[in-house]
């Protein structure tokens, strides 16, 4: 990455953020962040890098937005909410501004938006992703990317979605509306790969920052550094690798260590939330020996806080490690979970290992038209053809 | 901001639909009254009219000059409007805590809340 690559990913929202502080508006403030990072492109190669490149961006995008409004008569009325923005430029630091990324993330997920204008919103106006780049990831063509961006902005001017940090009520709710966009943001980079999951990563962090005293935050970063160390041992040429066979020395060092920080922050606050609980789970599939009752007892807890069938599955599965398959299985039996592909492959699985092979072979062409991932398909088809057609 | 909050009675009980209504307890009824002044108290709210049942509504349309009028309201009965307030509010997160707290929003209607168009 050349110089002015590497700020705009380190700085873009943070310049957006402050830029829509200021002026209150979505695009004049996208398009004046993108006049500022345009001159910098062109001048600090030349000139070198000012000693405070975020607060020579806000204050270069500004002075562009003021001229924009200066020629644009209808924007006048904004004109005096930027008068007490006036900072001399030499004495200028990134604390001349106010950071106003939470404020920004908090609007971008806010629940009057729907969850795929959350996302999009979310990576573009934080991430500094393209549109096209957006589209891709999400398999849409970039003309429907464009509009559902459009919408979005439209629908927080005109419905008076607020630019905050929601009241100390409203937080709870409306946090974890946040942590579940960017865990979405994540899944997806991480089935596709790459981008989305480095860029989930990156919010992630910035939101630890940004709420240092929410242990939840903390567990979400950790969740997402301890699934991601396992991205490149979790396909062999093209083919699914269970965790139990992956090739360990290909787990990221780095980014196990930095998960497991993280969640020694959620631990010293006592956090106990959601994903909290699954970075916990997380960090001991990360043990070189994994001790199933204690994760079965994570999942326990996880399902009471949850209700959800999904964490009973992932309990079951554990539970059978630690007792037994047929301990296992009785759980998944109860489960209310017809169409979920995991359900039927979990059954077959344990369902095989009790020598009930014909059971077992029936599961799995009960997953089978669930599934839509290649890789997953062969690996399924791997099994079935492993119990003899 | 000024929101219309358009109040859908869905399948909620109301004093319209006696037998409906009269499955619930007198302190469920008194609450539902309870909960309808103080929302109409609640500053920056102007009160709209409650509205007859959607069988008493009539929808007309004009077709090539004709006036055409239908029985019934314009949209599923069971999604037609019930009623309706005007709320000067903050912004979104406070239209969103007052719809919280109509009564249809949590007796099997809903609450659609709709910023008011300035021209």
């Amino acid at each position: 990455m050349t110089q002015v690559e590497t700020v705009y990913r380190d700085h873009w929202g943070r310049v957006v953020a402050t830029l829509i502080g200021l002026l209150g508006d979505f695009d004049l403030a996208e398009e004046a962040a993108q006049e500022a990072f345009a001159l910098a492109a062109e001048r600090w190669p030349r000139d070198g890098a000012p000693s405070h490149p975020a607060a020579w961006l806000i204050a270069t995008g500004r002075n562009r937005a003021i001229d924009r409004i200066r020629r644009d008569r209808t924007y006048q009325s904004k004109l005096q909410l930027l008068e007490p923005y006036a900072p001399v430029e030499d004495d200028m630091d990134e604390t001349t501004f106010p950071d106003e990324r939470l404020e920004l993330l908090f609007t971008c997920c806010h629940p009057a938006l729907s969850l795929d204008a959350q996302v999009a919103l979310t990576l573009r106006t934080l991430g500094g992703l393209t549109t096209e780049q957006i589209a891709r990831a999400f398999l849409v063509p970039e003309p429907t990317m464009a509009q559902r961006l459009v919408r979005a902005k439209h629908k927080i001017a005109a419905a008076g979605i607020p630019f905050r940090v929601p009241p100390p009520h409203l937080l709870p709710d409306r946090l974890s509306a946040v942590l579940a966009t960017i865990y979405l943001i994540f899944n997806q980079g991480y089935t596709s790969g790459g981008v989305l999951a480095d860029e989930a990563i990156r919010l992630g962090t910035a939101l630890t920052v940004l709420m240092p005293d929410e242990p939840e935050p903390f567990g979400l970063l950790s969740l997402m550094l301890l699934q991601d160390a396992r991205r490149d041992a979790r396909l062999r040429d093209g083919q699914l690798v269970l965790l139990a066979d992956q090739d360990r020395s290909l787990w990221d060092a780095g980014r196990i260590a930095a998960g497991t920080g993280a969640l020694g922050r959620a631990r010293a606050m006592h956090g106990r939330g959601p994903y909290v609980l699954q970075a916990e789970i997380a960090a001991l599939h990360a043990e070189p020996e994994r001790d199933w009752t204690r994760i079965a007892a994570l999942y326990a807890e996880l399902a009471t806080l949850t209700g959800s069938p999904v964490v009973e599955l992932n309990r079951a599965v554990a539970v059978a490690e630690a007792e037994g398959a047929d301990a296992g299985l009785r759980i998944v039996d109860g489960l209310d979970l017809d169409g979920y592909r995991y359900l039927h492959t979990t059954r077959a699985e344990l369902l095989r290992r009790l020598g009930r092979t014909a059971e077992a072979r029936d599961a799995y062409l009960r997953a089978l038209p669930l599934i839509s991932d290649p890789p997953e398909r062969r690996f399924v088809e791997e099994r079935l053809a492993a119990l003899g057609a | 901001m000024k929101y219309v909050l358009l109040i859908h009675q869905g399948t909620t009980p109301t004093p319209a639909t006696p037998e409906e209504w009269a499955k619930l307890s007198p302190e469920e009824q008194q609450q539902v009254y309870a909960d309808y002044q103080a929302i109409n108290q609640t500053p920056g709210v102007t009160p709209g009219t409650g509205l007859q049942l959607p069988e008493t509504a009539t929808t007309v349309r004009v077709q090539d000059g004709r006036t055409l009028t239908t029985d019934g309201p314009f949209a599923e009965t069971k999604e037609a409007l019930g009623g309706w307030l005007v709320y000067d509010a903050e912004d979104l997160d406070a239209a969103i805590e007052l719809a919280s707290r109509i009564p249809a929003a949590r007796m099997g209607g809903a609450v659609e809340i709709r910023p008011v168009a300035e021209w």
